[in-house]
């Protein structure tokens, strides 16, 4: 009943007087409720993602449980799930993942805090200006290429220095790993520590301190929030970091705790088996997900001692 | 009134402390250095090792058992396709999800949901991403070991990405703006669409190509779904002389990809190959660099640039 | 433009003129290319509160913050002239003067409390601790000095380890000036300390200021005339950067010599 003259008609139902212009607005309400639908279900596909990464792991897992005793899994000391004499004892893998991580964190926790609190504290702004730059960029590198260097370049240099060290290493890698996770602390901590208001740092100059003291008695415990955040950050990127340790640390699952040596990490031994052929359903198939599954619930072990140290620690301004 | 220091010795306490000063700077100088210097050293070591294979036949040639020969074809094509449908997925959505995030949901439980999956996604480790697709794409939907299933899985590795860019692009927009169009009788997408979407591009952008070079260059999820690492044909080409002129056999086609090339060759014990790898990785280090610059550079710009 | 030798003339006025702690002598200051203040000499008494008032933008504390060389913190500012330190006769404003120094000598209080995300005992102790001091015993007594001299010790002794954020906004200031008495400074600076408080809390704080003076020399800028009448001994109108007029308190507030100052006093604008 629309009239493009925009005269008025009368609204058989309601009796009323209603111009052809707002009549048309049903129509445009309709349209306006279908594109909220549509991004709804966009925004909801994260939700789906967790809701499918759980149920992969966790169907695949339970299939692989119905073989392989809990028992087995967690206090076994070998890990041979390919072979005839099958073993699958997590905590091999579980000691690559821990001992790279460790490495890595010696390197990457104190020299990124010390570069966010040179950048924050200390740094003339064209110093910060190019540094913040170059450390996303360092960041962006894709880690088979961290992988190349740590195979063909640190290891032999480290073998200069220490002889018996094997081709293929923990050390190598935790290394390469710590500088490729630097960007990601310092970037994270200098956040929290520019965020700290200015009139503290002012209270704390005007009792006499110096830069120093300022940054490392006043900024960085007030920022401490934040910076466990980056912290946190670092240690899940550690634990879930695949390529550098596939290619540099080698893929053999060794348990041990002596960096000196090669480890299959969770990650590395997941890549190990995709080169392989494994076919779809085999025990084989259903262990990389039982590996996945520890995967997540280390980084989630982790995300939550650091939301309970973060409360714990908390500072309100 | 004890404590009157000496002025004499205030100074060289003071002078004491300000020597830490000096010292910390200089060391943060120096932990800087360290990534400079790592950064200068992988760079050199690959442009020495892998110079001098860059050539028109590296970029043309299929890998090969012989080193001398071999060439990245395959893979950069295969990234070229595996890209287009990461980005094909993580735009509307990310972008999609974003809009949502910010101009319409409602503070309720949903919302919430939403965004701790975002923030909790941004940090799942890139294989578990690849199991999901193993276990999801390739055998649940039956994509198979195809480019479908790795641009899908990227595509959703980036989509935190995708979407906290757009967030903060439109967070930034004044409210004021958004008043004036409703004001003028616009309705809610109309606004989206015509104002806030526009205006936010540039934020939107850079989130969009840091993603995007990030899934240029991952490599575990991929070799997870099963890309081949030694392939020495070209999944089929999208556009055809005949009609319908495009065809989406590609991508169900097996593939691989730059970063797999590369992993391949680095593994290889024959240093020969060495080198080739050491081309690839500056291939790849080049342009993820590159995209990573171009972000960083129009976000310099959106800083100083602000039009309102 | 008043000189100091006028300034002293008008304090001789007083029954017992007091001596000098310091004096600004000619003192311009500039942010960038902006000229703030402009030619400011005036005497600090000692052990005397010398308050200074004017409207917003005056730049009253700007000058205050000369005393600490806070400027320094931030790039683009420079200083002109002098700002002489009694007994000493330093130049607080010589560029070989180091700024932590004078910051020793001259604390401040700052208009929003900022306590740091300490214990209480911490906050006070954080002066003695940058000076090295360290042992146990002698903070012990320092801490407790401090917190009695800002009227706290009362309340919080049984709570000296509990954050210095959960104290009430009057308790946080009174908590930061106990963290700049306990360094024992020569001069003691507060930039509006009671804008942010509420009536009961800014009495309890210009009490204190009565009781300190007996031990320092205090500067305090204030936007609120009254409280200048009440607390202090001197007080300096500033308008647009310069110093208008400096006299005994009273002599201001009752009989000022400049037209100008009898306006602002009888908030005629301003």
């Amino acid at each position: 009943m629309s009239n493009l003259t925009g005269t008025a008609i009368l609204d058989p139902v309601t009796a009323h007087v209603v111009s052809d212009r707002l009549a048309r607005r049903r129509s445009r309400h309709v349209k306006e409720r279908v594109i909220e639908a549509l991004l709804l279900l966009a925004a909801l596909v994260s939700v789906f993602t967790t809701v499918a990464i759980v149920y992969v792991l966790v169907s695949e897992s339970v299939e692989f449980f119905r073989h392989v005793p809990l028992t087995d899994f967690l206090f076994d000391t070998q890990w041979t799930p390919l072979f005839a004499d099958a073993h699958f004892g997590i905590m091999v893998l579980l000691s690559g993942t821990l001992l790279s991580s460790f490495v890595a964190l010696a390197v990457a926790v104190p020299l990124g805090t010390i570069i966010a609190i040179y950048l924050s504290e200390f740094a003339p702004f064209s110093v910060r200006e190019i540094a913040k730059p170059f450390l996303e960029l360092l960041g962006g590198i894709p880690t088979i290429v961290y992988g190349y260097f740590a195979l063909l370049f640190v290891t032999p240099l480290l073998q200069k220095l220490m002889p018996e060290l094997p081709g293929f290493n923990i050390l190598s890698a935790g290394l390469v790993m710590g500088i490729m996770i630097i960007p990601y602390v310092a970037s994270v901590s200098e956040d929290a520590m520019r965020a700290v208001p200015m009139a503290l740092r002012e209270g704390s100059y005007a009792m006499g301190a110096t830069r120093f003291q300022t940054a490392i008695r006043v900024v960085t415990p007030a920022a401490f929030s934040g910076i466990a955040a980056a912290y946190i950050l670092g240690i899940s990127r550690a634990v879930g970091e695949t390529m550098i340790l596939a290619v540099a640390a080698g893929m053999q699952p060794n348990l041990t705790w002596n960096p000196l040596e090669p480890a299959a990490t969770i990650t590395s031994f997941i890549v190990q088996v995709a080169l392989g052929d494994l076919p779809h359903g085999s025990l084989g198939y259903q262990t990389i997900f039982a590996a996945g599954l520890t995967l997540c619930l280390l980084t989630l072990f982790f995300n939550i001692l650091g939301h309970l140290l973060r409360k714990r620690f908390r500072q309100v301004y | 009134m004890a404590l009157r220091q000496e002025i004499g010795e205030i100074r060289a306490m003071i002078a004491r402390h300000k020597r830490w000063d000096m010292a910390f700077a200089l060391l943060g100088l120096l932990a800087l250095m360290v990534g400079v210097l790592t950064f200068a050293a992988l760079f050199t070591q690959m442009a020495i090792e892998g110079a001098a294979r860059l050539s028109w036949d590296f970029f043309t040639s299929f890998p090969s058992r012989r080193a001398a020969q071999a060439g990245i074809l395959s893979a950069w094509i295969g990234s070229v396709m595996v890209m287009i449908v990461t980005a094909a997925t993580a735009v509307p959505l990310g972008v999609g999800a974003g809009i949502y995030l910010e101009e319409y949901a409602p503070k309720n439980w949903v919302t919430d949901l939403i965004e701790i999956n975002v923030t909790n996604l941004a940090g799942v480790p890139s294989i578990i991403y690849g199991l999901l697709a193993l276990g999801l794409f390739v055998y649940q939907f039956g994509f198979g070991q195809s480019v479908l299933s790795a641009g899908l899985t990227l595509g959703l590795l980036i989509l935190p990405v995708v979407i906290v860019a757009t967030r903060e692009a439109i967070r930034s927009i004044p409210g004021v703006i958004r008043e004036g169009a409703m004001a003028l009788g616009a309705t809610r997408w109309q606004t989206t669409a015509d104002h806030i979407v526009p205006y936010s591009l540039p934020g939107i952008l850079t989130g969009v190509i840091i993603g995007m070079s990030r899934a240029i260059g991952e490599t575990a999820p991929v070799i997870t779904i099963g890309a081949l690492t030694f392939i020495a044909f070209l999944p089929p080409s999208p556009v055809q002389a005949e009609p319908p002129f495009l065809n989406f056999e590609w991508l169900l086609s097996g593939f691989t990809v730059m970063p797999i090339q590369m992993f391949n060759w680095t593994s290889r014990p024959d240093a020969a190959f060495h080198a080739n790898a050491a081309a690839a990785g500056l291939v790849l280090v080049v342009m993820t660099l590159s995209m990573n610059a171009l972000a960083i550079y129009i976000r310099y710009r959106l800083r100083k640039n602000i039009k309102w | 433009m008043v000189t100091v030798a006028q300034t002293e003339t008008a304090a001789s006025r007083e029954a017992k003129p007091a001596p000098l702690k310091a004096a600004s002598v000619n003192l311009n200051f500039y942010y960038g290319a902006f000229h703030a203040l402009k030619n400011i000499s005036m005497p600090l008494h000692d052990k005397r509160v010398t308050a200074l008032i004017g409207p917003s933008g005056c730049g009253k504390s700007t000058y205050l913050r000369c005393f600490n060389r806070m400027h320094d913190l931030y790039p683009g500012n420079r200083y002109e002239g002098e700002i002489r330190l009694y007994p000493d006769d330093t130049n607080l404003l010589h560029p070989d003067v180091d700024p932590i120094e004078v910051r020793m000598r001259v604390s401040m209080v700052f208009q929003k409390p900022n306590p740091f995300p300490k214990s209480i005992y911490e906050n006070v102790a954080y002066g003695l601790r940058v000076r090295n001091v360290n042992r146990r015993s002698v903070l012990d007594d320092k801490v407790e000095a401090a917190l009695r001299g800002a009227a706290l010790w009362e309340e919080v002794k049984d709570r000296l380890n509990d954050l210095a954020f959960n104290l009430s906004g009057g308790q946080q200031q009174r908590l930061c000036i106990a963290r700049a008495l306990a360094t024992e400074p020569e001069i003691l600076l507060f930039d509006e300390p009671t804008s942010a408080l509420d009536p009961i809390a800014t009495a309890s704080i210009e009490e204190l200021i009565g009781e300190l003076k007996t031990r320092l020399t205090i500067l305090i800028v204030t936007h609120n005339m009254q409280q200048a009448a009440r607390v202090s001994d001197y007080t300096a109108y500033m308008y647009l950067g310069e110093l208008i007029e400096f006299d005994v308190t009273d002599t201001i507030f009752i009989k000022p010599k400049h037209k100008a100052t009898e306006d602002y006093i009888t908030g005629r604008f301003g």
